[in-house]
């Protein structure tokens, strides 16, 4: 490319979920920052020729472990946003659960600039919701909205304490900082390693009752609804808490949620071969959960699709199931894994699909990203919507492997991922630039 | 009989085809012959190693493995939890590893993880003989339990078992029903609505509510051990109630058919899922259980070393 500050997107069919544009014209940008199309010449820019193509708003990952620091076995700052831009994500969400946690200004500092240094696409700061995620004290939230969070959440574990989530989530509000809550009530899912139901009890195994998430989803609407404040819902999983979702937010309750691709394309059968790639929390549930989700995903309760991206290292994996820890990879899995299962299979048109990674994501942070707005960044990712392939986790950017899509037949992927108009990622043929 | 067994590994009843379990059962029912002999000793399993490692204790499985790897003539390694380098911190599979490097021919695994066996099954190239893992599987348990009710009835298809008790934490509850189901017997759990899942229906099990139905027709009753931290875990209010509400005594017997046989894996809680007059009665034969479980572990063994490289 001749060079960054100049560049035109020719011929792809480009999507904005939020003016609604869904036809083929020219993206442009200069100096990064998105322009008119037709307000730069051809002479001064690079030009791509991108037919075939489906130009977005840089996707949105609102739920992602870095787990720097602490973990940087499984995963850096550095590792985890190339395999992001991998991914066509452009901006992630990095959860509070380091170690030490990310529940103070100075942590939160840590990360901001590690990543300004080291990261490729944009990292949003996650603050933690309680001191040391131990679910006793409030974070000092106000702090943490000084240094940069763009969210506050507990996850990985869930605020047992109802008084204290009920002062949170009012706290928050003051501060603008959306509540996102890991949904699971910590004694009725104790102990357990997957979904209960038929196949638990067929293998033994000690299950997670779907009631852990809806009793907590049902407490977190009610205290949405006394604040008046977001509560976003995280990786929903089961059928009655997307009806709970559903039948808040007609009322107007400000709660949103999000699925994760996993619990969209996988059910708890994958256990029965006892393989810990497919341990997560909250678990792969029942067939019945999984159309569920998926209807949320159609009718719009869930507005948002994220990962999880939870990486851990094969020998932390490599262990009994029950010994194994909890979480996937899935930036670099995502696009083609719901491409494949919501696009491809009629479910989700590519408009709607596109804005559960852009809009969906950022009306719940309140942040003006996820838009091919002029003036605005120019954070875009490049679909190949149709090309089929296998996914090969052998060729992650990831420092880490825990996938269970290895070997995944997917049809469409991510082409190309530019960050402020740098290209961070591209498969693009040689061909596409002039 | 013209069916060759061709596995290395014994991880679940569930993975085995009805030829298979009868294949087993058949070949017991030779090694039973050589428990009746005065010199009860085979050469079968000489120059192999079998390595036994009992990740949760146990007595009478870990006895009745070793007695029958002795009978064999297989070389032994026993290993437990307290003595292996899992207190260093190794793993499950490095410890593994290194018992495969000694050329071991067998692991007879005991662990508290559903699925332990399943996957050292995958990693290693040894044997895997599972004694036990977690609520998952207990496949010589069911094996001996299958080939009493062989010997004793005759027959496996069409009879009416009923097991009773914490079916929900019960690895021998789990393997009975796979085995019996193959053989086409018809299956019946009661017990605590706590700890008896409904979800097995999906298997084709009869979930009965009521224990005195549940005992009615049944040939065969097999009793399970009811473990007292399930009490404190709240599944149900004490052992007291249990005993006269599951427990299987003289009230309750009368519901039994005069010619049912009375089994339990053991260890038994007199007086609590089984009265002390019955366990020791003449429709008991929870100790001709464990003698048959020698000749069902030497079958195992000498059918899985015989798949071997």
């Amino acid at each position: 490319m001749k060079n960054d500050r100049c560049c035109i997107l020719k011929g792809a069919r480009v999507i904005d979920p939020v003016s609604g544009t869904d036809d083929v014209r020219d993206v442009c940008w200069k100096n990064g920052i998105l322009a008119e199309p037709g307000s730069i010449s051809e002479q001064d820019a690079d030009v791509l020729n991108l037919q075939g193509y489906v130009v977005c708003p840089g996707f949105i990952d609102m739920h992602v472990h870095l787990r720097q620091p602490g973990r940087t076995d499984a995963e850096t700052i550095r590792t985890g946003t190339m395999a992001a831009a991998a991914g066509g994500f452009t901006s992630i969400v990095a959860m509070p659960n380091t170690n030490p946690p990310a529940d103070n200004a100075g942590a939160i500092q840590y990360l901001k600039d590690y990543a300004a240094r080291e990261g490729v696409v944009h990292v949003l700061p996650c603050g933690a919701l309680s001191k040391g995620l131990e679910g006793k004290e409030m974070a000092p939230v106000g702090s943490l909205k000084a240094a940069g969070v763009a969210a506050l959440s507990d996850d990985g574990k869930c605020i047992q304490n109802h008084e204290l989530m009920r002062h949170l989530v009012e706290y928050a509000s003051q501060f603008q900082l959306p509540v996102l809550d890991h949904c699971e009530d910590s004694v009725l899912a104790s102990g357990g390693v997957m979904h209960e139901g038929y196949w638990s009890v067929l293998l033994g195994m000690k299950g997670m009752a779907s009631a852990a998430e809806e009793i907590i989803v049902a407490r977190n609407i009610i205290l949405a609804r006394m604040a008046n404040w977001k509560v976003h819902m995280q990786h929903l999983s089961c059928r009655e808490s997307v009806e709970l979702v559903r039948a808040a937010r007609k009322k107007g309750i400000p709660v949103s949620a999000e699925a994760t691709p996993h619990h969209i394309a996988l059910t708890d059968v994958e256990i029965k071969r006892f393989d810990t790639n497919y341990k997560m929390n909250p678990p792969l549930r029942s067939e019945e959960d999984r159309l569920a989700v998926i209807e949320g995903l159609r009718d719009g309760t869930i507005t948002v699709i994220a990962t999880d991206h939870a990486p851990h290292t094969a020998t932390a994996k490599l262990v009994e199931f029950d010994d194994a820890p909890f979480g996937i990879i899935g930036l670099e899995t995502a696009v083609p894994v719901t491409l494949t299962e919501l696009y491809h299979k009629g479910i989700l048109s590519l408009p709607e699909l596109v804005s559960k990674f852009t809009k969906g994501p950022a009306d719940v942070l309140g942040l003006p990203l996820g838009t091919l707005t002029p003036g605005r960044p120019a954070d875009i990712t490049v679909l190949d919507p149709d090309t089929e392939h296998v996914i090969d986790k052998n060729n992650f950017y990831s420092k880490s492997r825990n996938t269970p899509f290895d070997g995944y037949h997917a049809k469409g992927r991510t082409a190309a991922t530019f960050v402020d108009g740098k290209c961070v990622f591209s498969i693009l043929p040689e061909n596409t630039a002039n | 009989m013209d069916f060759t067994w061709t596995k290395k590994d014994l991880l679940s009843l569930y993975d085995l085809s009805r030829e298979e379990i009868l294949c087993i059962l058949n070949t017991a029912e030779e090694f039973k012959k050589v428990s009746q002999r005065n010199l009860k000793k085979v050469p079968a399993l000489r120059g192999r190693t079998i390595v036994n490692l009992f990740v949760e204790p146990s007595t009478r499985t870990r006895v009745s493995f070793e007695l029958a790897e002795q009978r064999l003539s297989a070389d032994i390694i026993n290993m437990n939890a307290e003595t292996s380098s899992f207190r260093k911190g190794e793993t499950l599979l490095d410890t593994l590893r290194n018992i495969q490097a000694l050329q071991a021919d067998i692991v007879v695994i005991r662990h508290s993880a559903p699925g332990a066996p399943n996957f050292l099954s995958r990693e290693l190239n040894v044997g895997v003989v599972n004694a036990g893992d977690g609520a998952h599987s207990h496949p010589t348990q069911a094996l001996l339990d299958i080939f009493t009710i062989r010997e004793k009835k005759g027959r496996v298809s069409g009879l009416n078992v009923a097991i009773v008790g914490d079916i929900l934490h019960s690895r021998v509850a789990r393997s009975n029903m796979w085995g019996l189901l193959k053989l086409g017997a018809n299956v019946t759990i009661a017990g605590p609505a706590t700890l008896v899942p409904r979800e097995f229906e999906g298997i084709g099990v009869r979930v009965c509510r009521d224990l005195k139905e549940a005992l009615r027709d049944a040939d065969v009753i097999n009793l399970l051990r009811i473990q007292h931290e399930r009490q404190r875990a709240g599944f149900f209010p004490s052992t007291g109630e249990y005993a006269k509400v599951f427990g299987i005594n003289s009230e309750t017997m009368k519901y039994v058919k005069p010619d049912a046989l009375i089994m339990h894996p053991g260890p038994v809680n007199r007086g609590v899922e089984l009265d002390s007059a019955i366990a020791d009665g003449p429709q008991s034969v929870i100790l001709e259980q464990v003698t048959n479980g020698l000749a069902v572990r030497m079958a195992v063994l000498f059918l899985v070393a015989g798949c071997l490289k």
